[in-house]
């Protein structure tokens, strides 16, 4: 088995830092500048804490707390008209603040404006399920749990979406190998054949960067196939594949390519 | 009425034609290459386009099944995920031999861009394959010319002869 390295502090180190590199901000403007969203604003403060608003790209984002998730979005679907849920998803932010950022992205077809609802959660923290107030968010929040391992409590059905059920990891954990760790690169052997196989059938060929040019088993030019295992060395002259034999096929006329008639005119 | 004729005297003899049976079972088994239909991502567009009229896979005898048991070979079109691997080799299984397999596409013969934890890295981890096309996605001539080998090759067995069944391991 490979030893693993740990891969947790992939966020903080930099492969290549510009001295003078300034990161590009959305610019933000306070939430008094739009009376629609001021409105909902206030609405929402006036029964809940906020923790930070202001618009970004004509939408407001609006900071609450993790435990009032669930009557944050039954207000804004029951009294602010905000009825629909787009969509809804965590944010990795384990390296820098040991936890996940979920948001709420909220639509209003009647205003014609969207809301963003984003909450800050620790590592191994669990939301509460939306799935009662908004019916899509029930694949969402299961694929919350598929990628980040974040479960939704009062889900109906707290399960993989995407992955297996027997999955071990969560792919979009920002820590998790893009090529997948131990178990994802056997995961098909040890399931189909065991882990006996593993030496049988040996390790996936991930480099991108290896070239074959004479693999006569897997790539040969179309036209000048040859049988599995044929040597190669590159100098062999071309010598082109025919799909017929040369003594011809039991009851099929051979196919002669003097005798086809090629039409140039296709308005014939 | 019809008015054809049969020449029975024509060729010097009767309408009869003497063969092997390596040559006769091998005639009808490359003559009626029956595919699974097993299209997993856009390589099946292609692969569906080849069954289509334009390209007409039908007049070479190979007609597209829906179940493994009445399929000769299995046209693997597209990516193979991990969660999807158990099902092709159960789908495999249930075919009868002599089977043959096809790899069609960059994603079923090496993963093909799909670098990642999802995808199988190449069909031939999970079922043996008797023929990698190259392409993404292979022109449906491309898996026409792919078929017409196969039959090539099935014609070049032994028919009469056991078959040593193919296994990955």
């Amino acid at each position: 088995m490979r030893a693993y390295t740990p891969k947790d502090d992939v966020q903080k180190r930099a492969y290549y830092t510009d001295r003078y590199y300034v990161s590009p901000q959305v610019p933000k403007s306070p939430v008094e500048s739009d009376e629609v969203f001021n409105a909902d604003l206030e609405a929402i403060k006036a029964k809940f804490e906020v923790l930070d608003a202001y618009i970004q790209v004509e939408q407001m984002v609006v900071f609450i707390k993790p435990e009032d998730n669930y009557k944050v979005l039954e207000l804004m679907r029951d009294e602010l008209e905000y009825t629909q849920l787009s969509e809804l998803s965590a944010i990795d932010f384990l390296a820098q603040r040991g936890g996940f950022e979920i948001f709420y992205q909220m639509l209003s077809m009647n205003k014609r404006k969207r809301i963003r609802v984003k909450m800050f959660i620790e590592n191994g923290a669990s939301v509460n399920s939306v799935e009662k107030l908004f019916r899509s968010a029930d694949w969402s929040e299961r694929e919350m749990f598929d990628m980040f391992g974040i479960e939704a409590n009062g889900h109906p059905f707290m399960k993989r979406i995407l992955m297996p059920y027997d999955w071990q990891g969560f792919p979009l954990l920002k820590t998790y190998p893009l090529q997948g760790d131990e178990f994802a690169a056997w995961y098909e052997v040890d399931k189909i054949f065991g882990k006996e196989a593993r030496d049988v059938i040996g390790p996936e060929l991930r480099d991108t960067a290896k070239v074959d040019r004479y693999d006569s088993e897997r790539f040969a030019r179309l036209g000048h196939e040859v049988p599995k295992g044929t040597k190669i060395t590159g100098n062999e002259p071309k010598n082109e594949q025919n799909y017929q034999e040369d003594g011809g096929v039991f009851l099929i006329k051979k196919f002669d390519k003097k005798d086809s008639v090629v039409i140039d005119d296709p308005q014939r | 009425m019809a008015q054809h004729k049969v020449n029975y005297t024509q060729d010097g003899g009767l309408p009869v034609a003497l063969t092997s049976i390596d040559k006769i079972v091998n005639w009808g088994r490359s003559n009626s290459i029956w595919a699974l239909t097993y299209g997993l991502a856009c390589c099946g567009i292609e692969m569906m386009a080849s069954g289509a009229s334009r390209y007409d896979f039908d007049r070479f005898g190979t007609i597209f099944r829906a179940s493994p048991r009445q399929a000769d070979v299995m046209i693997v079109a597209g990516t193979l995920t991990k969660k999807h691997a158990e099902f092709i080799k159960r789908l495999y299984d249930q075919m009868t031999e002599p089977r043959w397999v096809i790899s069609m596409g960059s994603c079923a013969n090496t993963g093909g861009m799909f670098n990642t934890y999802a995808t199988v890295q190449g069909v031939d981890r999970i079922i043996p394959v008797d023929l990698y096309l190259p392409g993404c996605a292979p022109r449906p001539e491309t898996l026409q010319y792919g078929v017409m080998l196969l039959q090539k090759k099935i014609r070049a067995n032994h028919a009469s002869r056991a078959q040593k069944a193919k296994r990955l391991m």
